[in-house]
């Protein structure tokens, strides 16, 4: 399984090139008691706010969902943008950075200039990102009679043979993996826009009830109404926002294992697409592993966030159990990841809410409670306590780790503008 | 032609057009396990595709293959989602390593084909022979009729095999 083979094709030149100005949402919840249209159009016009832009600045739109959400058009003529370019693709987890980098493709091919991100969804009280209801019940034909046939549907039934071979391969233990959910609930507590604030231990995730094997109820992430929405421009275009750019080094876009129409044909099967996805992205942002301060490491389960980690680097192959349970990835760690609690805790939004998030963290603007100074910023005390800062000291370079599943994954690293 | 199937409560439909699932589900039917195998290449494949991952030839030959093979890995159900397995938990997703075939044409490829831990006759198994099952356990394969033309292959314990001492199952037990 070689990875030398690939070869990272898209120009250096495209490194700070292009930035993230804007990024808005609506709240996490359950029970938004509006369309996903009126989601998207929420969370767009906070990042318009959040960016300082008007509906006359953005001319591209691009959106992605599976069969569960609204379209750019009805979301473009709500909000009054003219649009030079749209896309609405289909797909969930892992398309926000493949998003960004069809962003970055599409201005420089002249087609527009300014393009918002959305992703609109009622994860809980219409589409269940977890397959309950509608899905649970849908005919099932083609490629599905291999996999929903024997009642294997669901991310966490169709994830479970990579997590368990993990296990088995490298000695993994369920209490390490855990710490993952303990780690993302301390940073949720000190992120009031959080659906679950409550701080939970080790123990908590390993004595709650099993979803399927080895998923606790605990390792699952959760199901919410939400939107979230980023807007990508040129740098310089950027500069003239509200806020310091998160100024894009590098994108992967679903990126694939072998033989992605069934990827347990090729092993190691306990080895994800990020195996794949890493030389591509490092490569592109000339930065590796060790320059990066913060990760937002798609945390659809615990293990996800794992296994990702290991994959990119982070650690060496196999030791992503140790990695994520000695403290690195918690709030005060030395690589704190997903600081906003995450899909296990902030809202399941499908990976924009850790762009989200990490685009803040590199404004030094991350914060919900620490006092307002008299230049308006937060005050950042550092002090990560229950209810306290979540803040980051000093970040410069995030990376974000997309999943969709274990074979298909998307990157990408951000600089401080 | 198309068939559509009840089979635990789900609807399954297989389009006329697909003919490679037709073929698949209908050797299957005859309770002997059938997989494309490429003329270009000598390697068989699974699950059907349109042409050959290997060597991309669109040709192929359905060609017998043993339904013996050994645990890769598996999922066991405690909280099902779709509604007729809910009467069968915890139940067991197999993928497993056929011997035809294993590790080729690289190290770490295998046909490794899903299924249910079933009894013998093709039942979803009881608590007690899921128990019995981890990674390395030996199985054959077994059919369960779901309509003219379509059965489901499953997974049950091969008795006749030797069998690891202890299959590696999930730790927390």
């Amino acid at each position: 399984m070689s990875s030398t083979d690939i070869d990272a094709t898209s120009s250096k030149g495209l490194r700070d090139k292009y930035a993230i100005c804007g990024v808005g949402e609506t709240t996490y919840v359950r029970g938004s008691d509006r369309t996903t249209r009126g989601l998207a159009t929420w969370a767009i016009r906070n990042a318009m706010e959040d960016a300082g832009l008007k509906p006359g600045d953005i001319d591209g739109m691009l959106s992605y969902s599976s069969g569960d959400s609204t379209f750019s058009p009805f979301v473009a003529g709500d909000l009054g943008i003219r649009l030079n370019f749209y896309m609405d693709v289909f797909g969930g987890g892992s398309s926000t950075e493949a998003l960004v980098g069809i962003a970055i493709g599409v201005i420089e091919a002249g087609m527009c200039n300014t393009v918002v991100i959305f992703r609109a969804m009622n994860g809980y009280s219409q589409v269940r990102v977890g397959g309950t209801g509608a899905r649970a019940v849908a005919p099932i034909s083609a490629n599905q009679l291999h996999d929903r046939t024997y009642g294997w549907q669901s991310p966490g039934q169709l994830f479970a043979p990579t997590f368990m071979r993990h296990m088995y391969d490298y000695g993994t233990r369920p209490e390490q993996v855990a710490a993952v959910k303990a780690a993302h609930s301390e940073h949720a507590s000190n992120n009031p826009k959080a659906y679950y604030k409550q701080r939970v231990t080790v123990d908590d995730v390993l004595s709650s009830r099993m979803i399927c094997k080895p998923l606790h109820l605990l390792d699952c992430c959760v199901e919410t109404d939400n939107a979230t929405a980023i807007i990508v421009t040129r740098a310089e275009r950027a500069r003239d926002c509200r806020h310091t750019p998160a100024l894009i080094q590098s994108v992967v876009g679903r990126c694939c294992k072998p033989r992605i129409d069934m990827h347990y044909q090729t092993g190691p099967i306990s080895t994800v697409a990020g195996h794949y996805a890493k030389d591509i992205l490092w490569t592109n942002a000339g930065l590796g592993p060790e320059d990066i301060d913060i990760t937002g490491s798609y945390d659809a389960f615990t293990f996800t966030t794992m296994l990702q980690l290991e994959d990119y680097g982070f650690c060496k192959k196999g030791e992503g159990g140790d990695y994520v349970s000695d403290g690195t990835i918690r709030l005060g760690g030395k690589r704190p990841n997903n600081t906003s609690g995450g899909h296990l805790c902030e809202g399941y939004t499908h990976g924009l809410n850790m762009v989200v998030e990490n685009v803040r963290q590199l404004r030094h603007d991350a914060d919900d409670s620490c006092p307002i100074g008299p230049d308006g910023k937060r005050q950042h005390t550092y002090d990560y306590s229950e209810g306290g800062c979540r803040q980051v000291r000093d970040v410069e370079v995030s990376a974000n780790l997309g999943w969709a599943t274990p074979g298909t994954g998307s990157a990408m690293v951000m600089r401080r503008g | 032609m198309s068939i559509s199937a009840d089979y635990l409560g789900m609807n399954l439909q297989i389009d006329d057009l697909d003919k490679e699932n037709l073929a698949y589900f209908g050797h299957c039917a005859d309770h002997t396990f059938h997989l494309q195998h490429c003329g270009s290449c000598d390697l068989y494949r699974y699950p059907p595709t349109t042409a050959c991952p290997w060597c991309t030839s669109p040709d192929s030959t359905w060609k017998p293959v043993e339904g013996r093979g050994a645990v890769h890995s598996y999922s066991e159900v405690h909280h099902a989602i779709q509604p007729a397995f809910k009467a069968f938990t915890p139940y067991l997703i197999l993928l497993v390593d056929l011997d035809t075939q294993n590790g080729k044409p690289t190290e770490h490829e295998a046909l490794r084909v899903a299924g249910n831990l079933v009894t013998p006759d093709g039942n979803l198994a009881p608590p007690e022979m899921v128990a019995r099952v981890g990674i390395g356990s030996r199985m054959r394969m077994v059919f369960k009729d779901a309509a003219d033309g379509l059965a489901i292959p499953h997974w049950t314990i091969d008795e006749d095999a030797e069998q690891p001492a202890n299959p590696w199952r999930y730790p927390q037990e």
